[in-house]
């Protein structure tokens, strides 16, 4: 996909109006259109479904969900679920930020140097090695998790949210590599930096007055999916911290995850887990497609 | 040899620690993992008797209850309900939208919103829709299908002994069908409006237009989408452990792995993580070469 920090383009730049103007009054026109919508909206509704769960659920006392009426809305209301799913969630909560925000700064910064010069500097070989780079970021990290586990103690990095960084931001390379190549590609023209190079500039001092001043879109995308994915991670986490040093997803799998679950305080503690990223997404939602349609290598 | 140097000294110097970072966290750990695959080291002792194909070899045909194949054959059937799923939701979305309709920026956001909660969120609500029982007492979506008068369609999801895997796909198809929207949609985006204009004029039905016209522009869009969803797939871990926790019924190697680990068996666990990667690889491999030349040639 082009551009790597795209949102989707809107509809009506490209819809050429000869297909427009097929759809005006005719009555099998408007059976499409209402019919169109209907499916719209029950796609919405079935989408959604989740989430009115979780907020229903999440608001009732646990012993309040029995079997009758537990797809209707709690009565009474009462954020005891919430109390509850904080107390075991909250100190996780805390250093999940603690791996997230480094690990989306530190990767970033990584992948906009890679990417600069792999957009420019084609030295011999340059595409075996971007294609041997890239692959890192499709492998089933169980592949390294054996050693890794090894190495990471042996190197002394200190358990836990430490070492989860550290992992985060190695096997973010790629992906933050590729989508800054992908940018630099497409947004910064050849002349300037040849410019720049004429002028006497050497390669750093391109880089860091040229480049990073045109580069903040680019590190929207990748703190965006680097925080994401960090905040989301639930493999290394488990391979590599426990229940009292780790992020989030292990704390909220150990609530959740037991026999018989308290499922008020479970849907409370998904809800918590996922309100950062949601809002996030929310927030700079332009900005998160971006990431997502860089995963899809093309550029 | 100076000239090059000087011209391509600078960049290589800013671009290697990366370089051998990956070197040795990527192929290095991997070549390691491959050597333990390769040895006698099946508990927590450190041991390096080489003992060559035998790991893999037992895998097939010397596990116990067939516990290896039995896991292939789960990854199976989620991976194909899996892509068959997100194919499909996701393009008749993207169809749905294509051309522009009131509010679409909702619609897109609320279809693709799934993709920020992670598996293991996700999987607790899950767990509480498929909830296995049945008729009088039945949970979740069962007691929904029993409300509507569609008893037949309840089943007990993944608890089923041979078609569990199939309910299992379920969550992972609606957290993913809006991101092979995003990239279906982006593609209707991408092609030129003056091939759909020259289609309508030369008097093509809608239906010629998009089968004759559009889907062939998209070949490169949903071999994209078929690759990530199905390597996705084959790595598929949180959302197993978060629906079900590791158990028998819907383990895949993914998940063996991690069981094997915790017996401390690491010659097993990095045998299966090989044969893991290699699936992956089969996959992933030819794609990325593909995707070089294509950009290469442009």
């Amino acid at each position: 996909m082009t551009a790597a920090t795209g949102a989707l383009p809107p509809a009506s730049a490209k819809t050429p109006r000869g297909t427009r103007r097929g759809w005006r009054a005719t009555p099998i026109s408007v059976v499409a259109r209402t019919l169109r919508y209907a499916l719209l909206l029950l796609f919405l509704a079935i989408v959604l479904m989740p989430a009115y769960v979780l907020l229903v659920t999440s608001f009732k006392a646990g012993s309040d969900i029995g079997v009758t009426g537990q797809w209707n809305l709690p009565s009474p209301w009462t954020t005891a679920s919430w109390a509850k799913a904080w107390d075991s969630l909250g100190p996780s909560f805390v250093r999940t930020f603690e791996l997230a925000i480094p690990v989306a700064v530190i990767s970033s910064i990584i992948g906009s140097a890679n990417g600069f010069v792999l957009s420019r500097w084609r030295f011999p070989g340059a595409d075996v090695v971007f294609t041997m780079i890239l692959f890192g970021m499709f492998i089933p990290y169980q592949a390294v998790m054996i050693p890794l586990r090894d190495i990471v103690m042996t190197i002394g990095v200190p358990p836990g949210i430490p070492t989860l960084v550290f992992v985060h931001c190695i096997y973010g390379i790629p992906i933050c590599t590729l989508i800054f190549r992908n940018y630099y590609a497409t947004i910064v023209p050849v002349e300037m930096i040849e410019a720049a190079t004429v002028d006497g500039a050497g390669l750093l001092r391109t880089f860091t007055w040229i480049i990073l001043p045109v580069s903040m879109p680019g590190f929207v995308v990748t703190i965006i999916w680097q925080f994401t994915s960090a905040w989301n991670d639930y493999l290394f986490a488990i391979f590599l911290s426990n229940t009292r040093n780790g992020p989030i997803t292990i704390a909220l799998n150990a609530l959740a995850g037991a026999q018989s679950p308290d499922y008020a305080a479970s849907m409370a503690g998904a809800l918590i887990t996922s309100l950062p990223t949601l809002v996030v997404y929310i927030v700079l939602g332009r900005w998160f497609i971006g990431g997502l349609m860089a995963g899809s290598v093309k550029s | 040899m100076r000239y090059r140097i000087r011209r391509w000294g600078p960049g290589l110097l800013l671009i290697a620690p990366s370089l051998v970072l990956l070197a040795v966290f990527v192929y290095g750990l991997i070549a390691w993992t491959i050597k333990v695959s390769l040895s006698d080291r099946h508990t927590a002792q450190e041991s390096n008797g080489f003992v060559g194909l035998k790991n893999y070899t037992d895998l097939f045909t010397n596990d116990i209850n067939d516990r290896f194949t039995h896991s292939l054959t789960n990854l199976l059937i989620f991976t194909v309900v899996f892509m068959a799923g997100t194919m499909f939701f996701g393009v008749l979305w993207a169809l749905l939208l294509e051309r522009g309709v009131r509010a679409e920026g909702i619609f897109r956001t609320i279809y693709l919103f799934p993709m920020a909660v992670s598996f293991v969120a996700s999987g607790v609500v899950w767990r509480w829709l498929m909830n296995s029982k049945i008729g009088e007492d039945a949970g979740g979506l069962n007691w929904i299908f029993e409300q509507l008068h569609l008893g037949f369609l309840q089943n007990p999801w993944w608890t089923d002994p041979d078609w569990g895997m199939a309910a299992m796909a379920v969550p992972a198809i609606w957290q993913l069908s809006g991101y092979v929207m995003a990239l279906f949609l982006a593609g209707f985006r991408g092609i030129p409006a003056e091939l759909r204009e020259a289609a309508v004029v030369d008097g093509a039905s809608t239906f010629q237009l998009y089968r004759r016209v559009l889907f062939p522009q998209l070949t490169p869009v949903a071999l994209s989408a078929l690759i990530i969803v199905g390597h996705m797939s084959m790595k598929m871990f949180d959302l197993i452990m978060s629906v079900s926790g590791a158990q028998w019924l819907t383990e895949v190697p993914a998940v063996y792995v991690w069981q094997t680990l915790l017996t401390s068996d690491y010659a097993k666990a990095a045998a299966i993580s090989v044969i893991l990667l290699l699936l992956v690889a089969l996959v992933i491999v030819p794609y990325l070469v593909h995707t070089s030349r294509v950009e290469k040639r442009s």
